[in-house]
């Protein structure tokens, strides 16, 4: 099997070049770690006002890392007003009322994560009221980030990666000389998918595992189901990589391709809200492999959807690595005709 | 006479540029064939166009009578191209290991094979050496002994002993002579005179086209000159 000889081969490579192992490796989750530390609110004091909060409640909270105080309404409203505090808590007809600041995402997705890590035993947030004293902000955008940063730290790195070993192929003449051997074309492109599937698996794994159970990315769903996705979603950055790979000369050129193909996705995965666009702009984003990974991650890890729910998103991505595959196998056709 | 590699009337163009006019060749099994030219007359083109990875713009190519690309006549060559094409991050016998797989040569003959193309360049010693370690001269043999990993019949060669130091190009020459002795056919395009002398016919090539020919002997007998240098200048200046 000369697939499995060019797998073998490629995963040799690897052992070897201790440096891009360790870009593919380290690299997502260092960046990954940075933009964790500058997006998570955690390190700021969060001010919570209590406001005719019963007894028991307010004891079970007070283990948790909120600043708590407790103050009538009109005070409450005073201060949240000037920014002194960030949010109230207040109980009215026996239910929990949270007004939040609402200024900053960041704060208020903190909040409501600790008050529901408080109260977890005998959840009375669970039928909270939020609201926000400044009522514009979209208060899931902190949720929102992580399902689509990990499916964009995988998606970019492998699409690196592959691109530009295949397209060092090219270059040092070493694709030239297999074509000049009895191999198929589509046991070139299968070779490559495979040595750098195996390989991405275990990048998928580590940067899914870190996020959600090292930075706490916020998951209810399942781990297997983050973990097939995001694995399709490398996949096809592989297949696009080293499809794109075929229209660059040198490595120069192929890292211009990211700006051009790395960077819209960005807009359009659900990072920023797109429904307001006009239709031709939002059918851009329907075209983009990202939109539909971040989609069926953000279902998973936020809404806990099954497959029942996700799996339209899947199999279009699993359509993009079909088409991006026979795409690769007809560009090789410019090399060798057979 | 059986023709192992026969070329008919081969035209191509990259864009607007003519690479190769109306080339005719026919290369007999067992001789060690020269392509004679300077660089951009069209040597690696034709060379590409007989392995199969080049299809013609115009014009047929056959090995062994089969109309190329054919997967079936690709085992039957070896190729080593003007780049080394090897990879730098791998070992000799990992880089060689590789290449035998693809014609798919068994594990034992594998080993068997490795060790006899390694003696055959000198190069036994870094047989476990990373590629990217190698010296440019070194690059050049190892690329020699992929080539010839799978005892291929037809071995052809694009500027094989470029960088090369004269006394290691005696010993590839020894080893192409040996290769003929066994009936291999060889292939081989220089740009130099006198390595074109050791050829048993010679094509020259000028601008894309075939000037001449013929065994190096009756080339310069048929002008009365001493050189192939000279032949060289003869025929191309007449081209013009």
């Amino acid at each position: 099997m000369n697939t499995w000889t060019l797998m073998k081969r490629i995963l040799k490579q690897f052992r070897r070049d201790k440096r891009s192992m360790a870009l593919m490796v380290a690299a997502p989750i260092f960046v990954l770690t940075l933009m964790w530390l500058v997006l998570d609110g955690d390190s700021k004091t969060l001010n919570v006002a209590l406001v005719d909060v019963p007894d028991p409640f307010q004891e079970t909270l007070e283990e948790s890392e909120l600043q708590l105080t407790s103050m009538s309404l009109a005070k409450a409203e005073e201060e949240i007003d000037d920014g002194s505090i960030d949010a109230f808590l207040q109980w009215k007809e026996q239910k929990p009322y949270l007004i939040l600041e609402g200024s900053d995402p960041n704060t208020a997705g903190a909040i409501r994560n600790e008050l529901q890590a408080a109260a977890a035993p005998n959840d009375p947030t669970k039928e909270m009221n939020v609201s926000f004293w400044h009522g514009s902000e979209d208060m899931e955008l902190f949720d929102y980030i992580g399902p689509v940063l990990i499916g964009f730290f995988v998606f970019f790195f492998v699409f690196i990666v592959g691109g530009v070993s295949f397209l060092r192929e090219r270059t040092q003449g070493t694709l030239e000389r297999l074509l000049a051997s009895p191999i198929k074309r589509s046991e070139v492109v299968f070779g490559y998918l495979g040595g750098f599937g195996l390989f991405t698996i275990l990048q998928s794994i580590l940067i899914a595992v870190f996020s959600i159970y090292v930075l706490d990315v916020y998951m209810t769903g399942s781990l297997m189901y983050v973990l097939l996705i995001t694995f399709l979603l490398a996949l096809t950055a592989l297949s696009l990589g080293t499809l794109l790979s075929a229209f660059a000369k040198n490595e120069f050129q192929m890292i211009q391709f990211i700006p051009l193909v790395i960077v819209p996705q960005v807009f359009f995965s659900g990072l920023f809200p797109i429904e307001g666009l006009a239709v031709w702009l939002q059918a851009i984003g329907r075209v983009m492999p990202l939109t539909y990974g971040a989609e069926a991650l953000r279902g998973i890890m936020l809404r806990d959807e099954g497959i029942a729910e996700f799996q339209l998103s899947m199999y279009i991505l699993i359509g993009f690595v079909v088409l991006f595959t026979l795409l690769n196998i007809f560009a090789l056709k410019r090399h060798r005709r057979l | 006479m059986s023709f192992i590699v026969q070329m008919n009337n081969i035209s191509h163009k990259f864009g607007k540029t003519i690479i190769l006019q109306d080339i005719n060749l026919s290369i007999k099994k067992g001789e060690i064939f020269g392509l004679l030219g300077p660089s951009g007359s069209g040597k690696t083109t034709i060379v590409k166009m007989m392995t199969g990875i080049l299809s013609p713009g115009e014009g047929e190519v056959f090995l062994n009578n089969e109309l190329m690309p054919s997967l079936k006549q690709m085992k039957r060559y070896g190729f080593m191209a003007q780049s080394d094409a090897l990879y730098q991050e791998l070992t000799a016998r990992e880089n060689l290991d590789f290449f035998g797989s693809l014609y798919k040569l068994s594990k034992s003959k594998r080993k068997h094979r490795i060790q006899e193309v390694m003696d055959m360049v000198d190069l036994t010693k870094h047989l476990d050496q990373p590629v990217e370690t190698y010296s440019g001269g070194m690059k050049r043999r190892l690329s020699l002994a992929a080539a010839l990993i799978h005892e291929p019949e037809i071995i052809i060669l694009d500027e094989p002993t470029v960088g090369i130091d004269p006394v290691l190009r005696q010993s590839i020459w020894q080893e192409l002579y040996q290769l003929k002795e066994n009936g291999v056919t060889i292939i081989v395009t220089t740009h130099v005179m006198d390595e074109a002398e050791k050829c048993d016919r010679l094509a020259m090539l000028r601008d894309g086209k075939v000037i001449a020919v013929d065994s190096p002997e009756h080339l310069k007998e048929g002008i009365g000159a001493s050189t192939i240098e000279e032949v060289f200048l003869h025929y191309g200046g007449a081209a013009q």
